[in-house]
């Protein structure tokens, strides 16, 4: 069953709409059930940690304490890379650790024992469940698009965090992109950093980040970057057309999550998950692209 | 301020960070893979393999004066691909905050926007943002900074006028304050 407690995080209610609309929209085609955890806080990502280690292991803590609180059973999906990081991080504390456990719970002042486990939406889509309930709602290919995978770090590193199994070349994006017909490239930047909140403080020192990140995509003949993450989307999506002027590039790479691709290729009108609302264009690619199963050309 | 400085409590320093990081520092042979991959090398004053050979002296004081460990984005590159597991963004991490504690901040921007991402994380329990950036702009005297995207997102309403609020903020505040409760400046 395709059940979760449900962590969306702060980004969703701003800059990751398009993330947010794409996921309702997958969520009601396969009946992924996603229930939001009741007055959920900021996981503290990505200030905590530089200011303090209980801190960044407890508010975290407090939403995981939340929904085991429910009693439930459920699983928790987290859609931001960044969130899912922390989050896994408490958890591995509370499982590993039992001063640091009594600790987290004296400071969050709830009982959390760490039963259930924490999932990124690249954890849940890969199931094989999931995969087979996305391949039977398909009405639409995107046959011939070719799109780079990006995962960036905190999704796969730590690997004793995470779990991930190749911290280098991770293929669940991939696997999952390609059930709509477009065609994940082979590249060399799936992992590396996009900045993150360096973005704002060093922008100077960051931007190359973003750049490497663009011309390795564009050089191994990707048309656009499909992202699982608010934050590593916004940094691409948004500062693209900055980095083309300021630095001279012509980066031409709309930037996708990779539930938008799924939304798009289960029938999805461009509205309807905000295709118009990203800050590179993104509408004209998927409307050359998209074509209804079983039409060639 | 600056009692890192002298040569034991700087010593001192060292085996606390590496007590609570867990990391030995004569695993260390300065192959330097950790620098070969950091993305943000490039404008670091010290590589990362730098800052643990220092740390190896006992030269705590290079490391905390440092800008690398405010530059460090926590990407965990440099430990996923060490030979011997030495976590560098641990040692990074705590460089930091000791580094805040004797008032030594290398790069202030980054230090400022940690402290008003948090402040917004006391006041409504979840990161606004757009007030983040308003605010962080301010105080730095970047007026302008990323402003070319406004319009885009008020007119696709990807942000808001009104702050979401989650319901406890008491609950917040509090794990807030008892973390931070022994982190003022000496």
């Amino acid at each position: 069953m395709l059940r979760y407690a449900y962590y969306p995080g702060c980004s969703m209610d701003s800059t990751g709409a398009t993330y947010k609309k794409s996921i309702e929209f997958v969520a009601e085609k396969i009946g992924l059930d996603l229930r939001e955890i009741k007055d959920w806080n900021c996981c503290g990502a990505t200030a905590a940690h530089t200011k303090d280690e209980m801190m960044a292991l407890a508010l975290p803590a407090r939403n995981l304490a939340l929904a085991e609180s429910e009693d439930l059973g459920l699983d928790i999906a987290i859609p931001c890379a960044a969130c899912y990081s922390r989050m896994k991080y408490s958890l591995h504390a509370v499982r590993t650790d039992e001063e640091k456990k009594e600790q987290i719970q004296e400071i969050i002042e709830m009982p959390y024992e760490g039963k259930n486990d924490v999932l990124s939406f690249l954890d849940i889509f890969s199931t094989e469940e999931a995969m087979e309930a996305c391949r039977s709602k398909m009405v639409r290919t995107l046959s011939g698009l070719k799109v780079a995978c990006y995962y960036g770090c905190l999704l796969s590193r730590p690997h004793e965090v995470t779990g991930g199994e190749d911290t280098e070349n991770p293929m669940d994006m991939d696997r999952i992109v390609a059930l709509t017909g477009a065609e994940p490239v082979d590249w060399s930047f799936k992992t590396e950093c996009c900045g993150a909140s360096h973005q704002v403080d060093v922008p100077k020192e960051a931007r190359p980040l973003l750049d490497r990140i663009l011309r390795n995509a564009q050089a191994n003949g990707a048309q656009a970057i499909v992202t699982a993450c608010p934050l590593c989307n916004m940094n691409l999506d948004m500062r693209q057309a900055e980095i083309n002027e300021k630095m001279e590039k012509k980066y031409n790479l709309p930037v996708y999550q990779f539930t938008e691709l799924l939304a798009v290729a289960m029938g999805a009108g461009a509205k309807e998950i905000g295709l118009h609302k990203h800050f590179f264009p993104a509408f004209e690619l998927m409307k050359k692209y998209a074509k209804r199963a079983g039409e060639n050309g | 301020m600056d009692d890192c400085l002298n040569e034991k409590s700087g010593k001192n320093l060292i085996k606390q960070i590496t007590r609570e990081t867990g990391v030995v520092l004569h695993d260390c042979y300065q192959c330097g893979k950790c620098s070969a991959g950091c993305p943000m090398a490039h404008a670091m004053d010290l590589m990362p393999r730098e800052v643990v050979h220092y740390m190896q002296l006992g030269m705590m004081d290079e490391v905390l004066k440092s800008k690398t460990i405010w530059l460090c984005a926590t990407c965990h590159t440099c430990v996923d691909r060490c030979p011997n597991d030495i976590d560098i963004p641990s040692l990074m991490e705590k460089s930091r905050q000791e580094a805040k504690r004797r008032g030594l901040v290398a790069v202030k921007e980054v230090d400022r926007f940690n402290d008003i991402f948090m402040e917004n994380v006391k006041l409504f329990g979840k990161s606004q943002e757009v007030i983040l950036e308003g605010l962080y702009n301010v105080s730095t005297g970047h007026f302008i900074q990323d402003m070319e995207n406004v319009p885009h997102m008020l007119s696709h309403k990807l942000i808001g006028i009104k702050p979401v609020m989650i319901r406890d903020r008491g609950a917040v505040q509090k794990i807030i304050r008892k973390t931070m409760k022994d982190k003022k400046k000496k």
